[in-house]
């Protein structure tokens, strides 16, 4: 080929790229501050800009929506399940990481499936479950809901952080005689803190928007903020629709919030690749 | 000596214990249930065993919604893997932009499929920003509708998933060691044929795994076909009908059905994108001695 026109194509391609990529960011951006835009508007009716300002709805979608009882549930909902899938999945890892026995890989692939399965798939039969048990409905049934897939996240992302953790750090307080509970307490946890941090944060994130199983298990009381995000946008006909971009506008705050305090600690790439396969050396 | 043996012989190895919590909440709360949906499934309330499934592939508003979700999770799922491949594959090398990029692009993963058809319903609308410029700047005169059809929910199953897309390949196109690809430039390969021969078989099961992972989530779409579709036609999708089935009807064994239908179909077409994998290399994607 011509190098001229070579360069050329280069060019372009590259062009593309870059314009793709600016397309879709700035339409993703403009989407947002429509929603931001709507929410600060007095009417706002098929023109370019409102035709006035207010902060009214946010009052409005607040009392409307009790907005403090669903955000202390949806507290309550994503603290205990960032806990409870610590307690569950680090010991967990632990073990798949250092041990070696009979079923390990079926034991991986039970806490893959959760990761591959459609979350509205595993979602029904669960609720029948969660039902019969009378546990759907209550902030209980949502929290295990919500453990489904974080308990797992945590093995996954844990697995090949204490994997690189030299394992004669805990043969070394074995010999000065700790105990499991010990050598766990005062070797383990120090060395491990930044990755717990890292899966807690990558956790929290992803409970706080994890629509699906919460939406189906989740009774009037029980709502996470995301599930009383869909009914207002679901019945968005009988309310102002600046009230409804209020209460998006909160999500999402609350979501960005915590979204950014993760960001200093973690990887973006890490929210969706939970298992980094290890390099294989010939 | 097999490990079986060595294991037998072995104390019992406390340390196994700690698998032991994790392993009993899944079965409990994913294999159980799973199982439980498929006894139910095959206890309709009319009819024999198979009653649900026959149900459901006989009647008119049911065994539709397998396309009407395919047509809208294949192609989805297409357009964010092919545009996520070639983007990732030009962020692969680290520079300033790789980190501001991909930051931009986890906000709208993490904002979830509801407020983006939030968004959507605001800025796609007919009054919204979208359309006022396309008008004023007459590149397109006519009434533009991406909302409450079949456009709404692809462009918010793009939005959702692209960035997921653009992630996970990418964290997979940085594994590869940059030193195969220099290898092949010494031997006189420009980039086209570098990317062909060197990346894109080291690539193979990464893309594979992200095309499954996002054809799942695609497959499961529901709150965008609710509120940005038309959920009572053209986008009426099958967790649409499994909700109605679950919520609507209070016919939970017909629900578990449709669930085991949905489950069964992305089986499928995992296992054929897995085969298809399988036709290409197997093997380190790091350079080694000897």
């Amino acid at each position: 080929m011509n190098p001229g026109v070579r360069a050329w194509l280069d060019r372009a391609w590259r062009g593309l790229l870059l314009g793709t990529m600016t397309l879709f960011v700035v339409n993703v951006a403009l989407m947002i501050a429509a929603v931001a835009t709507s929410s600060f508007a007095r009417r706002w009716l098929g023109t370019w800009f409102p035709e006035g300002w207010t902060t009214n709805w946010y009052t409005a979608a607040w009392k409307e929506f009790q907005l403090d009882s669903v955000l202390w549930v949806t507290v309550e909902v994503v603290f205990a399940v960032v806990l409870l899938a610590l307690v569950i999945g680090v010991p967990a890892a632990y073990t798949l990481a250092r041990r070696n026995f009979l079923g390990k890989r079926a034991l991986m692939l039970l806490f893959l499936l959760p990761v591959m399965v459609a979350p509205i798939t595993c979602g029904i039969p669960l609720a029948t479950v969660l039902y019969k048990a009378q546990l759907a409905g209550t902030i209980y049934g949502v929290m295990l809901a919500n453990l489904i897939p974080a308990a797992p996240f945590v093995i996954l992302v844990m697995t090949p952080f204490i994997e690189q953790i030299d394992p004669n750090l805990e043969s070394a307080a074995r010999v000065f005689g700790a105990n499991t509970a010990r050598m766990f307490w005062h070797v383990l946890v120090p060395l491990l803190a930044p990755g717990i941090l890292a899966a807690s944060l990558l956790v929290l994130v992803r409970t706080i928007a994890l629509f699906e199983l919460t939406f189906l298990t989740a009774g009037p009381d029980s709502q996470t903020l995301v599930v009383a995000l869909y009914y207002a946008v679901f019945a968005a006909g009988v309310r102002a629709p600046q009230s409804v971009d209020a209460m998006a506008m909160i999500y999402m705050i609350v979501t960005l919030v915590w979204l950014l305090i993760a960001l200093r600690f973690v990887n973006p790439t890490q929210l969706v690749s939970r298992v980094k396969e290890q390099p294989l050396t010939a | 000596m097999t490990q079986a043996h060595a294991l037998a012989r072995a104390p019992f190895d406390r340390t196994l214990l700690l698998v032991v919590p994790a392993a009993a909440f899944m079965l409990l709360l994913f294999i159980y249930p799973f199982l439980y949906g498929l006894g139910l499934s095959f206890e309709p309330k009319e009819g024999g065993a198979l009653g649900n499934y026959s149900h459901f592939f006989t009647t008119d508003n049911l065994w539709p919604t397998i396309w009407t979700t395919l047509r809208l999770a294949l192609p989805a799922t297409l357009i964010n893997v092919g545009l996520a491949l070639p983007i990732a594959y030009k962020m692969r090398i680290k520079t300033r932009y790789q980190r501001w990029i991909t930051t931009i692009l986890v906000v709208p993963i993490t904002l979830g499929t509801v407020l983006i058809a939030e968004g959507a319903l605001t800025y796609f609308g007919p009054k919204g920003w979208l359309s006022q410029t396309l008008q004023l700047s007459h590149i397109y005169d006519g009434p533009i509708r991406l909302t409450h059809n079949y456009w709404g929910v692809l462009i918010s199953l793009v939005i959702s998933g692209f960035p997921f897309a653009f992630l996970l390949i990418l964290s997979y196109i940085t594994g590869i060691d940059p030193v195969l690809a220099r290898a092949a430039a010494t031997l006189g390969a420009d980039p086209a044929a570098q990317f062909r021969h060197i990346y894109l078989p080291l690539l193979a099961p990464g893309l594979a795994m992200c095309f499954c992972l996002a054809f799942v989530q695609a497959f499961s779409v529901f709150p965008s076909a609710v509120l940005l579709g038309s959920p009572a036609g053209p986008t009426r999708v099958i967790s649409i009908a499994a909700y109605e089935a679950a919520f609507e009807q209070y016919d939970y064994s017909l629900a578990s059905a449709i669930a085991m239908i949905m489950g069964f179909v992305q089986l499928l077409i995992v296992a054929a994108v897995l085969g298809l994998r399988n036709l290409f290399y197997r093997g380190p994607v790091v350079g080694g001695k000897g």
